[in-house]
């Protein structure tokens, strides 16, 4: 049986984003290589040292460009910051007027109730099957509401206190985060919890039905395979 | 179970291998392209349309006190210009240097160590925020902008201000050189600084005198100051970008 899985709205936004994030993790990096140490604080150069250092920095293939080029990764990670929140912006106001986040991604009681079997059933590879596969699990739903309502914003408001001039729109705001250097290294521990979320994602993806998921998340069109009796 | 190495998985792993492969030989051809430049530039405008319109006018760039001061300020870039000319105000302490101030403005002036001394200055303890990534924090002392600014007495013409540096960048003899708007310019914490830490600017520093404009990145705050010029565009100068790294690549909008 076929049946209707993810709006348009939802399937639209989710591979802008998808591309968003990773050109701007490459960019990233490529920016990270500038200058390859992380330090906790207003400042660099406090007298305590960097707290992370990667003398060699990142390799070529993992940044855009793919050689030394500040000048470049700054452009690729300044646009796509952009195309990533507009696109946010698009899926969070969809979402909410649509009800698809009180719908499909509040944990109910009944989702609270079963976290414990859940985790087992992961660990297990053991996933659910007929109509329950259409639905999104709780730890499905935890890690989508972490990403989208704690780790994106965080993302944002980490890059933004790094910028001089937004600094200046509030003076002292970016003390939140322990000042610019504690906010970059912020900048840098959450962009790789949304490296590890994407790859438990997409190995989710392929333990669940590959072509189903892939077809659900394209046209929308997902089929549901009869339990046994 | 399945087969690890069936031919689906096979052709799973190379599919990802070949995408990464395209997707980064796409992005470096995009680099190079100008027409592609010119896409992503419109998040240099946006960036600093929208920058500007959730800040207020006169916002001021975060104060720090004397425990948060850097043990030692970085020195970024020169760290000694390269020419006789420089070598020889150096040796003589700056007392031949001289600060011209013209282009659109109805009275030049050259101006002395001493005469910018004698002004009205500002102290401020700030954080320096260099493109690639680090920052320090420094106390600087100097004289405000805007009190040359209102010496020279600009006309209503003038748009931005250029800094000529002392400082040559390539075999080629090209000096550093950088621009600010107006605003920023008669900004209360934009100084001609020629004091770092209480003591006079060192030479690595900028010696004798440097632009602090705090709410912008490290590669606006020209050292080595010697020539000051109020245009009204900058495509006609050098490079036409309004700076040294501009004309490289970076955006003139050093506000991120």
């Amino acid at each position: 049986m076929i049946q209707r899985r993810h709006a348009l709205t939802v399937r639209v936004t989710h591979w802008i984003n998808a591309i968003a994030l990773i050109l701007l993790l490459m960019s990233g990096l490529q920016i990270f290589n500038a200058h390859p140490s992380l330090y906790w604080g207003q400042s660099s150069y406090t007298g305590a040292g960097p707290i992370f250092e990667l003398a060699d920095g990142f390799p070529a293939w993992l940044t855009i460009p793919g050689s030394q080029w500040l000048a470049m990764g700054r452009r690729w990670h300044f646009f796509f910051a952009w195309v990533l929140v507009i696109n946010g912006l698009a899926y969070l106001v969809y979402s909410i007027a649509s009800r698809h986040v009180a719908r499909d991604l509040v944990p109910t009681g009944s989702d609270w109730r079963s976290i414990g079997r859940s985790i087992v059933d992961h660990l297990h590879l053991r996933h659910p099957q007929g109509a329950a596969a259409a639905r999104y699990n709780i730890l499905q739903k935890l890690s989508y509401i972490a990403v989208i309502f704690v780790l994106l914003p965080l993302m944002a408001l980490t890059g933004w206190s790094m910028s001089p001039w937004l600094d200046s729109a509030w003076p002292g705001w970016i003390d939140i985060f322990g000042g610019r250097q504690s906010a970059r290294t912020l900048h840098f521990v959450v962009a790789w919890l949304l490296v590890l979320f994407l790859f438990v994602h997409v190995f989710e993806v392929i333990a669940t039905g590959v072509w189903n998921n892939l077809r659900s998340m394209i046209t929308g069109r997902y089929r549901i395979e009869h339990e046994q009796p | 179970m399945s087969n690890l190495d069936s031919p689906r998985r096979r052709f799973l792993r190379q599919l990802l291998v070949a995408g990464g492969g395209v997707l980064l030989s796409a992005c470096d051809a995009a680099s190079r392209s100008p027409r592609v430049t010119k896409v992503l530039e419109i998040g240099e405008r946006l960036s600093r349309n929208v920058q500007h319109a959730v800040t207020p006018r006169r916002s001021m760039a975060q104060e720090f006190t004397e425990a948060d001061l850097s043990p030692r300020f970085r020195s970024n870039g020169t760290a000694y210009p390269d020419s006789v000319e420089y070598r020889a105000l150096a040796t003589n302490g700056f007392v031949d240097w001289r600060l011209s101030v013209d282009g659109l403005v109805e009275h030049p002036v050259q101006l002395t160590l001493d005469q910018l001394r004698a002004m009205r200055s500002r102290t401020q303890i700030t954080r320096h925020d260099c493109v690639e990534g680090w920052s320090a924090i420094g106390k600087w002392t100097g004289t405000p902008l805007s009190e040359v600014l209102a010496l020279v007495r600009p006309r209503p013409d003038a748009r931005y201000v250029m800094f000529y540096c002392a400082d040559p960048m390539d075999d080629w003899g090209a000096k550093y050189y950088e621009s600010i708007d107006m605003e920023d310019a008669l900004h209360p914490q934009t100084i001609l600084a020629y004091a770092l830490n209480d003591a006079a600017l060192p030479i690595p520093n900028g010696a004798p005198l440097r632009l602090r404009v705090e709410r912008q990145l490290g590669y606006k705050m020209a050292k080595y100051l010697t020539h000051i010029e109020l245009v009204d565009n900058f495509a006609r100068i050098n490079g036409g970008k309004g700076g040294y790294w501009e004309d490289e690549g970076y955006e003139w909008y050093a506000g991120i």
